[in-house]
């Protein structure tokens, strides 16, 4: 690491300290909101104690029943394996050609990609949403299907093309030697050795999909929702919103899901890294 | 791509040509790409523009300004435009907070420690609850009943218990704690990417650690700063659920994106809402130009990082 090779003093500088605190209030923070709607959730009923007087699971099923959760998860999850599927099918060609060809018109195809992950999302969500119910495609899983992909195909591409620029070219030029064909090149060759790069974007943008909310809250409706979406228009409801035991029953499913998939990826990535290769890209 | 010799004779045929330009049939592979951004940005993109000049008739007849309704509407209307003023006095200092607070951590984090992992992964850990439950669990923790209040009551600190949540303190609070992690990763991506040695060249030479941190890292990492801060900055900019949720959304934390959503899905005033989301978009990169400016001030060379 960094300087782990500098001496170290015996005692903490002052700004180590402060640095620590800092963390430890973070922490408190951050951990204080989780426990608070893990013990909202199980809570029967919660006003003015400490904890809940007694703890139950039926929020979990009256939730499941109330906001017909099967159906919920089912879209969330069918959309973003569509989304994953579709902007890696897209983007790793085109991230092929950026990072190894040279060719007139290549730094305005870079900005083109770039500029959906700088702008805001309602910026462009609001007028795509209203080109979506014009088209008649309101409150569909196409709609929210299509919509998801605008910035996920950017983002498979930024990822990717560092990525494979750090692959040996001469691996493929060897190939071809021997007589392989583009498509030989791409199955044989390229694709064993994009496996990790593809499956660290793929699971970054399924995360990423799962937990966008702009962009799906402007096209679903009821049957396309996904849980982000549900959770939202649970909380804003006319009269109130649904019960709060409710709402931090759906927060844990939901949070529960992310971790599952935040911890599968980080068996597969490190994220600093890959933050460090998106960089280099916009550096170039 | 080998630059080799150009004939530059008229018998190469025209794709041979092409081919030495770099255009060949392996651009092909580029064009999937580019039809999803033609299509679902491109386009909607423009047609978006072309509805901010479309303005509806109530709208022609309140503010006058003929196609430019929307626009007149926008500077005008202080319900709309003060949105700007909003949006900006949570989404600067929350970026600014997020990157300045995330260059010590990082600086203390680059040493290698136990539970590093640990630790890094804590600070991961808030990327995956989304805005949406950060805000419940915001609600139930620092609400007026939550455990804060709570403690902080029971100490005795204070009498009455805190206003944390449901006006500005709440929506920053969830800015922060989005926002942080994302900052921190990017920042110490950037440090890990400068030369320990030029530190401990300096320090061979007797700086002492504020003049190592002024004159080596802060220079280094300048660039990064500028990069960090603002996609942090655009983060922040566009919240949107936490601001209605843990906000004052009707007041204090009325942001620019709430409004733009309010004539999409309430006033069914597209243009008027395309209107409002292409402002955003500007606002945002003259945020942005700004900070690139500042940069080249600050600093001119080499970028730091990994280049």
């Amino acid at each position: 690491m960094a300087t782990s090779t500098l001496e170290r003093p015996l005692a903490a500088r002052p700004s180590t300290w402060f640095v620590w605190a800092g963390m430890t209030a973070f922490g408190v923070f951050l951990l204080g909101i989780l426990v608070a709607v893990v013990v909202d959730s199980f809570g029967r009923q919660w006003f003015d104690t400490w904890l809940p007087d007694g703890l139950t699971t039926e929020r979990y099923v009256e939730a499941w029943d109330r906001f017909a959760l099967g159906e919920v998860v089912g879209v969330t999850v069918g959309v973003a394996v569509l989304v994953v599927v579709i902007s890696v099918l897209v983007g790793v060609p085109a991230a092929y050609v950026l990072a190894r060809r040279d060719f007139p018109g290549k730094r305005a195809v870079m900005l083109l990609f770039l500029l959906p992950v700088l702008m805001p999302p309602i910026t462009y969500g609001i007028p795509l949403a209203t080109v979506m119910y014009s088209f008649g495609l309101g409150r569909t899983l196409t709609a929210v299907v299509l919509v998801n992909l605008v910035p996920s195909v950017p983002f498979v591409i930024l990822t990717m093309t560092p990525f494979i620029e750090q692959i040996n070219p001469a691996i493929e030029s060897a190939a071809r030697m021997c007589g392989a064909r583009t498509w030989q090149v791409f199955t044989r060759i390229l694709a064993p050795l994009l496996v990790p790069g593809i499956l660290a974007a793929a699971i970054l943008v399924l995360v990423r999909t799962v937990g966008l909310f702009e962009l799906t809250f402007l096209v679903s409706g009821p049957g396309s929702d996904t849980l982000v979406v549900a959770i939202y228009r649970g909380m804003t409801a006319a009269g109130g919103g649904e019960a709060r035991q409710l709402i931090s029953a759906l927060s844990v499913i939901y949070t529960a899901t992310m971790l599952v998939m935040l911890v599968v990826a980080l068996r597969f990535v490190n994220p600093t890294q890959l933050v460090a290769q998106v960089k280099e890209t916009r550096d170039d | 791509m080998s630059v080799g010799q150009r004939p530059g004779r008229a018998t190469a045929s025209l794709r041979h040509r092409l081919a030495e330009r770099g255009v060949d049939p392996a651009l092909l592979l580029l064009l999937p790409g580019l039809v999803v951004a033609v299509a679902l940005f491109v386009y909607p993109f423009s047609y978006g523009i072309g509805l901010t000049i479309q303005p509806t008739a109530a709208m022609q007849e309140q503010w006058g300004g003929g196609v430019l309704a929307n626009y007149v509407a926008f500077f005008r209307d202080p319900f709309v435009f003060d949105s700007v003023w909003l949006t900006m006095r949570l989404a600067l200092p929350a970026a600014l907070f997020n990157v300045l607070a995330s260059v010590p951590v990082a600086m203390v984090l680059r040493h290698r420690f136990r539970g590093k992992r640990l630790l890094t992964s804590l600070l991961v850990l808030p990327i995956t609850l989304g805005t949406v439950l950060t805000a419940q669990g915001l609600l139930i923790f620092a609400g007026r009943q939550g455990w804060i209040n709570r403690a902080l009551l029971e100490v005795g600190l204070i009498d009455e218990p805190l206003k944390l949540v449901n006006n500005y303190l709440g929506v920053m609070f969830s800015l922060v704690i989005t926002g942080f992690p994302f900052a921190f990763l990017l920042i110490s991506s950037y440090l890990s990417g400068i030369d320990p040695s030029l530190e401990q060249a300096a320090k061979t030479l007797g700086a002492g650690w504020w003049q190592r941190f002024r004159r080596i890292v802060l220079p280094l990492l300048a660039p990064g700063l500028a990069t960090t801060f603002i996609l942090t900055f655009v983060l922040a900019f566009s919240v949107f659920p936490s601001a209605r949720l843990v906000g004052d959304a009707m007041g204090e934390t009325r942001v620019m994106s709430l409004m733009a959503f309010r004539a999409f899905g309430e006033q069914n005033d597209y243009a008027m809402a395309s209107t409002i989301a292409l402002m955003m978009g500007a606002v945002e990169l003259l945020v942005v130009v700004a900070v690139l400016g500042l940069r080249s001030l600050l600093y001119r060379g080499t970028t730091g990082g990994k280049g």
